[in-house]
Formats: C-alpha cells, structure tokens, sequence
C-alpha cells in the first residue's frame, strides 16, 4: 500500500500538492462526507422549496393541485447542489475562485474513503461497484412487485396508481442503473490499469459524477413521497405534464443521472485517448477498453439529448412552456423523438460493455487468442455509430412520417451486422479450444444464448407489418429483458466474478457462484421466455389488468420472476461472506490471465504503476509457447519506452495531478 | 442457409496448422456440425411452417394481419435456421472442447488470431440476410397500405379503392369512442365494422397519447392529442369479434382501457349504422361537427369541417344508396377538454 508515490509529482514542478488532510490527523467524522452531504441535500431541499412558495406560490398548474411545481422542482434543484456541496464536489472550483490553492488529499486508508469525495479512480469504483447493485436489488425488488401484481387478472394487490408507481420507479432505476452497471464500476476501476495509466484524465470530473449518480438514487425513489409518475420511464408528453409531483422527481433524477453519464462518458473517452501506456496502440487496445471507449463516446454525445428534454419538460411543468402540448403549439412529437434520440444510443450504452466483457474474459478460459480482434473492434464501433440513426424505429406506430420506416427498417437491421460480428469473434474463439467452465466463463457463455434470443426478435420488431403486432406489448418487454438483463447483466456478473479477485483481492466461492449462475440463468429464461408468447397474445405493457386466459402464463413468469430474485440473494450471501465475513486472500493471478491488470500487485497500490509500464502486445496470446511479454512494468528509461512501442506516437507518460 | 456457409468456414480454415498436433485423428467437425444443424433447422422450420405458423397472431380477420403472420412466420423460419445453427455450435464447442475432456492445449499465433476467409463468409452472409430482410419488410409494408400501421395525417400507402369507409378512433383517459362520418357523424362506444371492405381508421387522442390497437385487424397507430393518425385495413370475410387495446401508457388506468369490436356483414352493419344514427340522433347533435381532430381552442361554434381531400370516402350513394344527413350542431362538446389546468 506504501508506494512511494511523491517522486512523479515532485517531476511535475510547482504543482506539488501541500499535505492533505488526511494526514493531518483529523478524525474521520470531521470534515466532508456522506453525513454532511445528506444533511446539506436535505437544507438545500427545505431552501429551494421554501424559495419556490416564495416566488410561485399560488401559481399552480392544476386547479385543485396541492402542491406547487416550482417549489418542488427548486426543492429537488438546491438539495442535488446541496448534496454535492456537502460532499465537496465544489471545493475545488471555490478555492480557485477565492484565490486559494485547493487543498489535495489523497484517500484515507481505511474504509472511511467511500464515503467521501475521492479522485482516486479505484475508490470511485468501489462506490459505484456498491451503488449500482444497492440499485440494482431496490428496482429488482420493485420487479417482484410487478410479478406479485400480475399474479391475478383481476383480483388487484395495489390500486392502479400504485402500481403504475411501481412500474416506473422499476424502469427507471433500472435504466438509469444499466447506463452506469459496467462503465461506473469495472470501467472507472479497470480502465486507468489497462491501459497503463496512474489515474483518470479528469479525476473530479470523475468522482462528481459518482456523486451525481448516487444524488440520482434519492432524488428518483423521493417520486414514491410524492405520489409517483404515470409514465413508466419513457415520460411520454403529454402525460408528463399532467403528472403529480412525483413526475419533477422523474425529470431532476433522470437529469442528474444524465449529467453523471455524461461526465463519467467524457472522463473516460478523454483517459482511453490520451493517457494510454507507451506501445498501447489502438491495435494492442484489451477489447473491454474498446467497450469502454465506445461506449463513452455514445454517453458524451447522446445523454445531453435527455437533458435538453429533461430540461423542456421542467420548462412546461413550471413555466408553462406548453413545449409538449399540441393544442398549445407545441408538439407530443418533440419529447419522443428527443428521448429516443438519447434512447436508442442508451440501449447501445447498455449493449456495449456487455459485448467487451465477454470478449475480454472468453480467451482467457479457452487457453486461445481471441479469434479477429480488428473485427470485434469495428463491431463495437459500428453499433456505437449506428446507434445513433435508429431511433425511429420506436415511433413506428406513432403516425410519423410514414416515408421514414423503409430507412429505419434498413438502418435498425444494419446494426445486426456489426452485432453479429460480436458472436463471430466469440464463436471463432471457442473453435477448437480448451474451454474452463469457470463462473466468470459461464456467466459469458449465458450472454451469447440469452443475447442470440434478445438480438433475434429485435430484428422481429424492426419489421414494421411484424412490429405493428408486436409493437407496445409484452413481446418488446421480453425483447429488451433478453437483451439488458440477459446480455448485459449477466456480462456484468461475469466481470465481477473475473475481476473481485483483483479488485478486492478475495475469492469468491466457487460453489456458491455456480448455484448463483445457474440458477439465474435458468429462471431468467423461464421468466422472461413466456412473455414473448404473453405479448404475442396481446398483453400491453405497463396494464395491472389482463385477459383472464394468460394468467397461467403470467403466473409462470410470477413464480419464475421471485426464483430469480431469489438468486440475488445467492450471490449476496457469497459476496458478503467471501469479502467481509470470512475472506480468503486470492491468488495473484486466478484464471491464468495475461491482462495488465492482473500483472499489477493486488491491492493496486495509489496511482497504480510506480512508473508508467510500455506495452508490448496485446494481451490475447494464449497459446503460444514464445508469446511477447504483454507489457513492461519496470522500463528502465523512456528512450526504451518509445522504441518498444514500434514507433507509434507514445501517450503523455507524466502523470499529471491537476 | 446462412450457417452452411459460415459452419463450412469453420472448419476449412483453420484444418491445417492443427492436423499435426493432437494424437488422435481429429474429426470432421463441419460434416458433424452440418448434419445436426441441418436437421434440426429443417425439422423446426417444418413444424412452425406447418403446424404453429397457421395460428401465429394476429390472425387473417384482415389482409393486413394475414400479411403480419406471413412476416411473422418467414422470419421466424430464417431465425431459426440461425439460432439452431449458433445454439448447435456452442453445445458442441462445449461438449468437444471442454477442458475436462482433456485435449490438446489449443494453439495460438496468427492461424488462430484470424481467418480472412471465415470473417469474409460471415460479413458477407449476415449483410445479405439484412438485405434480403430489408426488401421483404419493404414490401411487405408498401404492398398491405402500410401494413395496418398508422400513417399520420399525409398517408402515402393509400388503397386504390374509391369505397374505403373512414371510421374515427378518438381516445381519450380511459376509452375509446367511434365516430362515423358516413352516419352523420354519430359517436358509439362500440366499433362495429363491414366485412371485406377496406377501412380507413382516424386515430386520434383529446388528452394524452394513446395507442389504438385493434389486435385481431392487425392494425395499430398512436392517438396524438391534436393528430389525425390514419390506418387502413382490409376486412376480409371472417366474421366475428376482436379486441381492442390501448397500447401506449396513459395514466393510471391504462390497465383497463380497452374493448372489443365486431366485424358483420355488409348488410347487418348498414342495418346497423342506419338504426344507431336514428337512435343516436339526440345525442349527436350536441357532439361537436364531425373533425379530423378535436381540441377546445380549435373547435369554434361552428366548428372545423371534415377535410375529406385526399382521399375517397365511403360512399352510401354508391355502395347503399343512402345519403350523408345534413346538420347543423352549435354546442361545441363539452368533455373534450384536454388541459382545464391553467
């Protein structure tokens, strides 16, 4: 843990950080940190609502409203900047503004780190790591509540309201979860590692938008306190303008959320370019950092399309903008297309890193290279750019243009082409190998079934005359559980089975992550299977109601729905037991990896690598008695470090603390 | 079809390098692979062409549906052919090259890096797959007039028939009403449609989005407040019920806004046109005059006549030698509010 790290930054002359201070010696509870950001989220709350009344009271718009938009939205505005402020996202900016030089402390070293604000890129993933699976589970037990509702046809658990509460908090946590699950955890902690780096590009950049996440957490579930959202995820106008109060949560938690994605995107875009390892070609790149890369590129260009009409839709709430109302000269059009037009690209933002972990982990367990690793790159950026021109295919039905359905036809099945270049490269891996049926592996291997059944009906439902049948029902339910549950969650628990070892340096239990993988695979398929036949016998999504002769059906998927539940608790248990309870040091390297991360001491001390490492080869030689060493962690100087990479323009090799 | 050709890149390429390696003789796999792939595609395409695909909703109440099932049922076939083909392959790595079977170590290097001609077989089929997709989606929207969907208000895939009955779908939190312009505009919480004949619905919404979804018709467009979103169906001669959904979240009672329709001969539904507009006459002259769309500021006293222009409407004259009654209606109607908030 002790590695000298003040050599570097003293090379970086007059930027030489002052003591910080955690060496000061201060207890822990002094200073900055989830307490104080909570209790300065909940002042900002009673502020911004007191000023809201102040400024708008009396002006509502409905008639008989209880409450007051301007004062629950400047309520819900001022407790996110108060929440941030009290965790110290600002200090910096202020210090600077007053003059001061900013005060750098680097993480305690002791657990009280995750709850503060911290630029260390590892400590950022461990919070999301955390942040995103307490998501995860609380929207995972909202599903359970739709399950327990769609039990019966007509005998109701909940009042109708309710329910649609239910449904919406479920999509939405679970969107605004998915958007993050890879990127926040493995991508921030992983990243840096693999591609030789001390640290991110924008360290605050970074840790503000864990902070902006995790505010998005609070602000989303504060919609059950004021009575929910009608809409489901999508917030479809106008029915967002009709909606209580709880549609300003929809709106300011989706917006922060957004503006964490869109940090977190530019973050990482900004490292992956510049401050990969001498020798690290875009050719030596690790697939899961083409994942990343990709994948921040689409969360950097099309999140801002959800704040701008995020922002429309507060404008119509408070200042009765009318943007979404027809009548009014406004257009029900404009919300749909700006949402997904960040939509399409998000279900990408939900695909991508998906693809990148199994493409990673599948040659480690087959002893083989991956199998055309140019193509599993163009892939990644031929979905990502793709991504962007599909986004109509979701307004087929919705009377516009008709002209536009052959074009969106064409380019929604286009996608399938740089999709299945995904499974070439996993297929041609397998061919002839030696394959270990180990967790991480299998969790992969689900990927490619459950992604096949997912990516298969997509095509279904690009077809305009299929779609108009399947369009809005259950099909399209079960369409995008195959493809974000299936493809890219259970990539997600492939890379934390694959990676904890490194990333907490314990060992999970084998056993338990078997009985954990098989049964969620088995009774996510049997719970999502039946709802392609639920839809296709016409079940709109989002109904509490339903033709009493699907209820076998739905009561299939019900009792399948709490058996995966129950899964959850398997890996739960595994995972609080094998980190906390009784922890077994893991091996250096478990799985035989040649990653570059596995080649690091574990824990990964601060700031990584004592000197920056030069790249040889990319890490997929398996297989080969003479392979090149991946990478050189102790180059002796830099002249070396530049001719090692072959003449490629070598990245910014001095970290940089500022 | 596709994965013949991939499965047969599989194993020419990379046959070479690996024969010298393993101790015993390696097996064909592409003859292997082939075989079962062959079968099991042939036999599941078999069994949904002959046995499922007849009852694959939406059923053949209407040309439009029927032409979705056919949709339906030839990209199941070629989905098929792939899944079993990708699904065969992985049970087969699994099962031939696990590591517990204890082969051969596998050998990298560049043969087993990449494979040119394989990479090449696999863009070039999945490209003509998506091609082959794109122009049978095509034309199976075009040929159908759009294929049941909503068109908007400037449909482009019309139906060349001067005798398309135009029926108005007007949704509004939680139901569905019908009006008929052709039996002086009478509104009815109950559709009733003629047999064969083509059908030109106008959906439109008087509050939030909804989705007019007519299951067994196959047709399905979005109710936007302020739009008139137009799908045409062909009834063919099947008689009988079908359901009615709405397909878009619409509030909290979403769940339970739907009904059903009914499809009756030509003779039974101007029986019944002409007997509900009588009983309706009351009622009908206090709905605001027959509008392509309904919203509070638009809708004057003397209201927003029909703009028929464009296309053909039903013809009593023609098709049943009645006459479209004249009225005149001043009350502009009143549960039509969209947003009494400000």
């Amino acid at each position: 843990m002790t590695v000298d790290v003040a050599e570097p930054e003293a090379a970086h002359a007059g930027a030489v950080p002052p003591p910080g201070r955690a060496a000061t010696g201060r207890p822990a509870w002094l200073g900055q940190h989830l307490g104080t950001a909570v209790l300065a989220g909940v002042g900002g709350y009673a502020f911004g609502h007191y000023l809201g009344n102040l400024i708008a009271s009396g002006y509502v718009r409905v008639v008989t409203a209880a409450w007051n938009d301007v004062a629950i939205v400047l309520g819900l505005l001022f407790g996110i900047l108060g929440w941030l402020a009290g965790i110290g996202a600002f200090n910096y900016a202020l210090a600077k503004l007053a003059g001061r030089e900013p005060v750098h402390a680097d993480d305690p070293p002791n657990w009280t780190k995750y709850f503060r604000y911290s630029v260390e890129h590892k400590t950022v993933g461990m919070q999301y790591l955390i942040m995103v699976l307490i998501f995860f589970f609380t929207a995972g037990l909202l599903a359970m509540g739709i399950r327990t509702e769609l039990l019966s046809p007509t005998t109701h658990i909940y009042g109708p309201g309710t329910y649609i509460e239910i449904v919406g908090e479920h999509g939405t946590m679970m969107m605004m979860m998915a958007s993050s699950l890879v990127v926040g955890p493995l991508g921030n902690w992983l990243v840096p590692i693999m591609i030789g780096s001390r640290r991110m590009a924008f360290p605050r950049v970074e840790a503000s938008s864990f902070w902006c996440f995790s505010a998005g957490y609070i602000v989303i579930l504060s919609a059950l306190a004021l009575g929910g959202f009608p809409t489901g995820w999508t917030g479809y106008a106008p029915l967002q303008n009709q909606g209580s109060a709880g549609m300003d949560s929809y709106l300011l938690g989706f917006g922060i959320v957004g503006a964490g994605m869109i940090l977190a995107g530019f973050n990482i875009f900004a490292t992956i370019v510049a401050y990969r390892a001498p020798g690290l070609t875009w050719g030596r790149l690790p697939v899961f950092v083409w994942g990343m890369v990709t994948t921040s590129f689409l969360l950097t260009l099309a999140t801002p399309t959800l704040v701008v009409a995020i922002y429309f839709g507060i404008l119509d709430r408070t200042a009765f903008t009318e943007l979404y109302v027809n009548a009014h000269g406004g257009s029900s059009y404009l919300w749909e297309n700006l949402f997904w037009f960040f939509g399409h690209p998000e279900v990408y933002i939900m695909a991508l890193p998906g693809f990148g972990i199994v493409a990673e982990i599948i040659p480690v367990f087959t002893g083989k290279p991956l199998f055309a690793y140019r193509i599993a790159a163009a892939g990644m950026v031929g979905v990502g750019l793709l991504s962007f021109f599909v986004w109509q295919h979701h307004l087929f039905m919705s009377g516009i243009n008709p002209d536009m359905r052959p074009l969106f036809m064409l380019t929604t099945e286009l996608i399938s082409i740089p999709t299945g270049f995904v499974y070439l490269v996993g297929l041609g891996t397998l061919y002839k190998a030696k394959i270990r049926f180990e967790p991480p592996m299998l969790f992969c291997l689900a990927m490619y079934f459950n992604f096949l059944i997912g990516g298969i009906t997509g095509v279904f439902q690009s077809d305009v005359p299929v779609d108009v049948t399947v369009h809005g029902s259950f099909f399209v339910l079960a369409h995008f559980h195959y493809t974000i549950l299936g493809g890219l969650v259970f990539a997600f628990f492939g890379g934390v089975y694959y990676w904890t070892p490194k990333l907490t340096g314990r060992t999970l239990n084998r056993k338990l992550s078997i009985w954990h993988f098989w049964t969620m695979f088995i009774f996510f398929n049997l719970t999502f299977f039946p709802m392609f036949l639920i839809g296709l016998f016409d079940q709109p999504r989002r109904v509490f109601e339903y033709a009493s002769d699907l209820t076998t059906l739905n009561d299939f998927a019900s009792v399948s729905a709490f058996c995966l539940g129950a899964s959850f608790i398997i890996f739960i248990v595994n995972f609080v037991w094998s980190i906390w309870i009784d922890p077994k040091r893991a091996p250096a390297n478990p799985w035989g990896s040649k990653g570059l991360e596995w080649q690091t001491p574990t824990p990964v001390p601060p700031y990584n690598f004592e000197r920056i490492p030069v790249v040889y080869a990319d890490p997929y030689h398996y297989g080969e008695a003479d392979a090149p060493p991946v990478a050189d962690l102790e180059p002796a100087n830099l002249a070396f470090a530049s001719a090692a990479s072959n003449g490629h323009r070598a990245a910014p090799v001095v970290a940089d603390a500022d | 079809m596709s994965d013949d050709i991939e499965s047969q890149g599989w194993t020419r390429a990379p046959a070479g390098p690996t024969a010298g390696t393993g101790a015993r003789r390696e097996p064909h796999h592409f003859r292997r692979l082939f075989a079962m792939w062959f079968v099991v595609s042939l036999a599941g395409d078999l069994v949904w062409w002959f046995v499922v695909g007849p009852h694959v909703p939406p059923g053949t109440m209407t040309t439009q549906a029927r032409g979705a099932q056919f949709d339906f049922n030839v990209l199941f076939l070629a989905s098929w052919v792939v899944v079993s083909g990708v699904c065969i392959y992985l049970g087969y790595a699994f099962y031939q090259w696990r590591a517990s079977r204890g082969g051969p170590d596998p050998v990298g290097g560049p043969a087993a890096s990449s494979n040119v001609r394989v990479q090449t077989i696999w863009i070039t089929t999945t490209t003509l797959i998506v091609i082959a997709a794109f122009i049978f989606g095509t034309v199976q929207l075009i040929l159908p007039q759009g294929a049941g969907g909503g068109e908007g208000p400037d449909p482009i895939w019309k139906p060349t028939s001067d005798k398309v009955l135009p029926i108005q779908v007007i949704a509004q939190q939680w139901k569905f009403t019908y009006r008929y312009p052709t039996f002086g505009g009478m509104e009815t919480s109950t559709l009733v449609i003629p047999a064969d004949t083509w059908i030109a619905f106008h959906v439109t919404s008087i509050d939030v989005i909804h989705d007019f979804w007519a299951y067994q018709l196959g047709v399905k467009a979005d109710a936007n407040p302020d739009v008139d979103d137009v799908a045409y169906v062909h009834t063919s001669g099947q008689l009988g019920s079908f359901t009615v959904r709405c397909d878009e979240l619409c509030g909290i009672w979403h769940g339970a806004m739907f009904d059903y329709g009914k499809v009756v001969t030509k003779t039974q539904f101007m029986a019944w046109g002409s007997r509900t507009e009588r009983a309706n006459a009351d009622n009908t002259k206090y709905l605001p005059p027959f509008a392509w769309t309904y919203v509070p500021t638009a809708n004057t006293t003397t209201g927003v006549t029909a703009d028929t222009s464009g296309q053909a409407p039903y013809s009593r004259i023609e098709k049943y030698g009645a006459t479209p009654a004249k009225k005149t209606v001043t009350s502009p109607k009143t549960t039509s509010s969209t947003f009494t908030t400000t």
